[in-house]
């Protein structure tokens, strides 16, 4: 079962510590490579806690794990850290003002237990080369 | 015996923090511990003592691996790409100093490049805005000794800026604010319910994407003038509350980031947070000011504006400077295939860019100059590891309210590294050579 909402992205303290450490390290998409949902919208998706997810917008598709929101309740409204998942999926159109929009983005999220969360380099260097599913 | 360094500047947020301690071995070149650092900036002064850090420039080969090349060869790869390319983008240059920025800004010239900065996917629209309708602002010096009223509009320092709220906006105590945070009021507007919310007296929780009418409303209320029952999924009650609060002040601050400069809208929105700051200005005295995030973003907009006159987006392709956001700005310029080569400093679009844009910087020449491997390194063809700003060489950087401040060296450089300034000096030389100028 598949659930829309409404993503957001933008910084975290564990992005920051994460990404001063190495964006090549484990660390990094712990911190980033996450969706955090509302228990509501949990419930909407019938999934678990720390379950991946695929994460897709008119703009393009990423695999997540999907935990709960640490800074809510916010329902409707899903959260991925800024960072290389988040690009894969936002907005690019900038509308004249060279500003992507980053904030607000329909999704769609599903279920995709089977589903790798790839690490930074490897996500964009799949993607770049087309090797992405 | 270890040395303390004091006063040390921690060059990460825009907050750029004056009064960190930082341990050292005796000999200078390590760093041991890091003290009144929040936890991203201790991170970012560690993180230089890494065993594994990259300390030579690489080169992409065919099969994908990379290839450890000497400085020289790095040079001399940048200055020829940049001097073949009809339109380079040269971009970052919010982590490093003023100085790199300078010679940065002098190779954009020679070789008629696209500079743009990281204001273009943080606050270039609040730029744009301050070009639209002006800015009221102060420093964040008369935020602490002044403010009792903090506004946080679409931003989370408590994430993002976390030494921000114990240095000036909500717990210090300044030469009137002798309370400390009981005397002053904060609000924060914010879709989630944050960690900087949970910190508030008043928290509107603002539908996402509806900042526009939510400004325009609350100049409504200022006026006493009768609001929908609801705006922006907030009831009018509240916004009255809020207006009222904002007003009963004696100095009034708005701190607005992400949240209202990337949603739909977006300078448009500016505009509108402005003119709140304009409103009130009729009651108390108000000021206005971005969060800025990289600590010297604030510092690549000053140097260009003394340069070119503009703060970001500058095209130079025509032997003047032109500024046109959505035309000169880096993502337009690399979805639409406008550009030929790519040159990043002190930034990672590679993380931070629509992946469009990423896999365009993947098709083309480009170089990329960066202490850290990173997601830009990854689909650059070459990679410049260089000195940490802040932490391995000082220079100038400017803070989020436009102060500047003198960044300090605390430990050297591994053996042989070059720094910023060095490099993009290098690169200008031979840029000159290639080009007869």
């Amino acid at each position: 079962m598949a659930i829309r909402v409404n993503l957001i992205t933008g910084r975290t303290i564990q992005q920051g510590v994460a990404m001063e450490a190495g964006k090549e390290k484990p660390a990094y998409a712990t911190a980033c490579g996450i969706i955090e949902l509302d228990p509501t919208d949990f419930k909407k998706l019938g999934a678990f806690r720390n379950t991946n997810v695929r994460v897709t917008s008119e703009h393009g598709s990423v695999v997540v794990k999907a935990v709960e929101a640490t800074q809510g309740p916010h329902p409707g409204v899903a959260y991925i850290p800024m960072g290389p998942w988040a690009n894969m999926v936002v907005n690019p159109n900038t509308y004249s003002t060279g500003m992507p929009t980053f904030k607000g983005t329909p999704v769609e999220v599903e279920v995709a237990k089977d589903e790798p969360v790839y690490s930074s380099l490897e996500l964009v260097r799949k993607a770049c080369r087309g090797e992405l599913a | 015996m270890t040395k303390t360094v004091t006063d040390v500047i921690c060059p990460f947020c825009g907050t750029l923090c004056d009064d960190l301690e930082v341990v050292v071995s005796d000999d200078g070149k390590q760093l041991l511990e890091v003290y009144n650092a929040c936890a991203i900036g201790a991170e970012k002064f560690l993180h230089s003592q890494a065993k594994d850090r990259i300390t030579r420039p690489r080169m992409r080969q065919e099969d994908g691996t990379w290839k450890e090349i000497t400085y020289d060869e790095a040079v001399e790869y940048t200055a020829n790409m940049l001097a073949d390319a009809k339109k380079p983008l040269m971009y970052g240059w919010s982590s490093t100093n003023c100085e790199a920025q300078a010679v940065g800004a002098e190779i954009g010239e020679a070789v008629g490049a696209v500079m743009d900065n990281t204001a273009t996917v943080c606050h270039g629209t609040s730029l744009i805005a301050v070009q639209d309708i002006g800015i009221p602002s102060c420093t964040l010096g008369e935020v602490k000794n002044r403010a009792d009223r903090v506004l946080f509009w679409g931003c989370n320092p408590a994430h993002a800026h976390p030494r921000h709220m114990s240095r000036y906006s909500i717990f210090p105590r300044g030469f009137f604010t002798g309370k400390g945070h009981t005397g002053r009021k904060v609000i924060v507007v914010d879709p989630r319910p944050t960690d900087t919310a949970s910190l508030a007296d008043i928290h509107l929780q603002i539908e996402q994407g509806h900042d526009y009418e939510l400004f325009d409303a609350l100049r409504v209320a200022f006026k006493g003038e009768k609001l929908p029952d609801v705006v922006a999924g907030i009831p009018k009650e509240k916004i009255y509350e809020v207006a009222e609060t904002l007003k009963s002040g004696r100095f009034a601050i708005i701190f607005f980031g992400m949240g209202v400069t990337q949603s739909i809208g977006k300078n448009h929105n500016i505009d509108a947070a402005i003119a709140v700051t304009r409103d009130l200005n009729e009651y108390t005295k108000a000021a206005i000011m971005p969060m800025r995030g990289h600590y010297n973003v604030t510092g690549s907009g000053q140097v260009w504006g003394w340069q070119f006159g503009f703060p970001f987006a500058v095209d130079l392709s025509r032997g003047f400077a032109r500024y046109n956001p959505g035309e000169t700005t880096s993502n337009d310029l690399l979805r639409r295939d406008e550009v030929d080569a790519v040159f990043v400093l002190g930034s990672d679009p590679g993380a931070h860019f629509p992946f469009n844009s990423v896999k365009k910087i993947y098709d083309l020449p480009s170089v990329v100059i960066d202490p850290h491997e990173t997601p830009t390194s990854e689909v650059c063809k070459v990679h410049v590891p260089v000195a940490f700003v802040g932490v391995e060489i000082g220079g100038c950087a400017y803070r989020m309210d436009n102060v500047p401040i003198e960044t300090r060296k605390v430990v050297d450089a591994p053996e042989g590294m070059m720094t910023d300034e060095e490099f993009l000096t290098r690169v200008l030389a031979r840029v000159k050579e290639l080009k007869g100028v």
